[in-house]
């Protein structure tokens, strides 16, 4: 009976042991979990969560139900430091030592920080639960919110400040919010959104200080200009989650090395969503952070786990390649995004206007990289359908 | 009984959407072979219109974060949904649908 170890319990984690359960795992299987509570599912942190309108109970990943079908070992608010693939040991934060057969590596990324600025009490990323509470707690007293990073976490806090009736400006680096992503003319959409709802834009700028001694005064940027804030959410990206890895013979590259199959470098180790960067057809590398990698990839990792345990040869089974997705909630607007499209791709509109709820593609040579969408989920459907289609058979 | 449509009115393939005043809640219809399902339009996560989503078998993908909800047990099949929504039994008279006004009353969500 072979012991498999999930390193990680956020979404990803979670989905793969209930997927090396469905695909016939009977042999123990332990759960590795950071966090001293429950799994839960982080969209919500930035929306519901910050508005008081979810708690903890609302956002919970598992039940009484589906534990007990998942027939797993939790070790909840413990860390795996390192793992030997020789032994094939895992060591955790509390002394232990477990022998696993198979890993599976969903240890997801962190939220990068400000570097070289003081560590102040009103200066928060936004990643966990206790993230979220705490910002929470902030937001629920009077002040400016200075909101660093225009991306999606970015937006959601300022949307979420905004509704809590806060001042808020977003410090974008950019000219415009997500144009390396998605372009001048999607970006050009998302500044209105920001600014129609009375939120402050100050672009082209970076933080270069903070001001303050226990809580937070002002923000300095890189114009010479400071900015009077009470509270600092920084959305400026995450970091991998690999620093246990090293020494481990698991091979690191801004995440954890996967091919097609979710296969590391070792034997029996897999991995899946944040933390892994994935290799899709023509060797393109992709680590996505996006709530649908993490609910998916997951499957491909646990079925190309349990062969190999099998000694069968994973590549029979299908690849982890697809069509990716991600929505974001900003004030009362819903975004939806299929697709990889490059920022220089031509936007189309398909339907609506830009002024107000729309579809449009993106299209590079003719063919359609992606689909973009704000308040149109039926059409938006349609087109991201036939472009999975495509996507398929690329 | 409350009236909904004909059944002439549901195109196999496709969730028709009922929001009236005089219905607690927006309800979906959809037609499978020769059998009529009723469940409730709004998606159990948030607040999607499940009638803007895609219809597969007997399943609707809701459009905004691809749960996919079974019209015949209300059942979602993967997160980000966890609850099940409403089913509502319909009787069909003379080509017309009907659904039980018990059923359909409004009810207190369930968090």
């Amino acid at each position: 009976m072979s012991t498999i170890a999930v390193v990680g319990v956020g979404l990803a984690g979670v989905r793969a042991g209930e997927a090396l359960r469905a695909q016939g795992h009977d042999g123990r299987l332990v759960m590795i979990g950071e966090e001293a509570v429950e799994p839960y599912d982080r969209p919500p942190l930035s929306k519901q969560v910050l508005l008081g309108t979810y708690e903890a109970c609302d956002i919970a990943l598992t039940d009484t139900a589906s534990r007990a079908e998942l027939d797993a070992e939790w070790l909840l608010g413990t860390r795996a430091t390192a793992f030997d693939p020789v032994t094939r040991h895992l060591t955790l934060s509390d002394g232990q030592s477990l022998h696993a057969e198979g890993v599976v590596i969903a240890t997801g990324a962190r939220a990068r920080t400000l570097s070289g600025v003081p560590e102040l009490d009103s200066v928060h990323t936004l990643r966990t639960l206790d993230d979220a509470r705490r910002l929470r707690d902030d937001l629920s007293r009077p002040g400016r919110v200075a909101v660093v990073g225009g991306g999606f976490i970015g937006a959601e806090v300022a949307s979420a400040a905004r509704a809590l009736g806060h001042e808020v400006t977003i410090v974008e680096f950019e000219q415009m919010p997500l144009l390396r992503q998605l372009g001048s003319a999607a970006a050009g959409v998302l500044r209105r959104l920001h600014t129609d709802h009375g939120v402050a834009l100050v672009t082209g700028v970076s933080v270069t200080g903070l001001v303050g001694r226990d809580r937070v005064q002002a923000v300095s940027l890189s114009d010479g200009r400071s900015l009077p804030a009470d509270v600092v959410v920084v959305g400026i990206g995450a970091v991998p989650n690999t620093e246990w890895l090293a020494g481990s013979g698991v091979a690191l590259d801004n995440g954890v090395l996967t091919d097609e199959w979710c296969r590391t470098t070792v034997p029996g180790v897999v991995a899946a969503g944040d933390v892994a960067a994935y290799r899709c057809r023509g060797g393109r590398r992709l680590r996505i952070e996006h709530w649908t990698n993490a609910r998916d990839m997951p499957a491909t990792a646990a079925r190309s786990l349990l062969a190999t345990l099998r000694g069968e040869d994973p590549v029979e089974q299908p690849a982890h390649d697809p069509l990716p997705y991600v929505w974001s909630d900003q004030y009362d607007s819903h975004l939806q995004i299929a697709g990889r499209p490059d920022a220089d791709d031509a936007l189309e509109l398909v339907s609506g206007s830009f002024d107000s709820g729309f579809v449009a593609v993106y299209r590079r040579d003719g063919a359609v990289t992606g689909v973009l969408a704000v308040d149109s989920p039926k059409e938006f459907g349609r087109l991201r359908r036939e472009l999975r289609g495509t996507w398929a058979t690329r | 009984m409350i009236q909904l449509c004909s059944v002439e009115e549901l195109t196999p393939g496709t969730v028709t959407r009922i929001a009236r005043p005089d219905l607690p809640a927006p309800l979906a219809l959809v037609k499978v072979g020769d059998r009529v399902f009723c469940i409730d339009d709004t998606c159990s996560h948030e607040t999607a219109s499940l009638s803007d989503g895609w219809l597969d078998g007997h399943e609707v993908e809701c459009p905004l974060h691809e749960s996919r909800f079974d019209v015949r047990t209300g059942r979602p099949d993967c997160p980000p949904a966890r609850r099940s929504i409403r089913t509502h039994a319909v009787q069909l008279v003379d080509g017309i649908v009907y659904v039980e006004e018990s059923s359909v009353a409004a009810e207190e969500p369930a968090r």
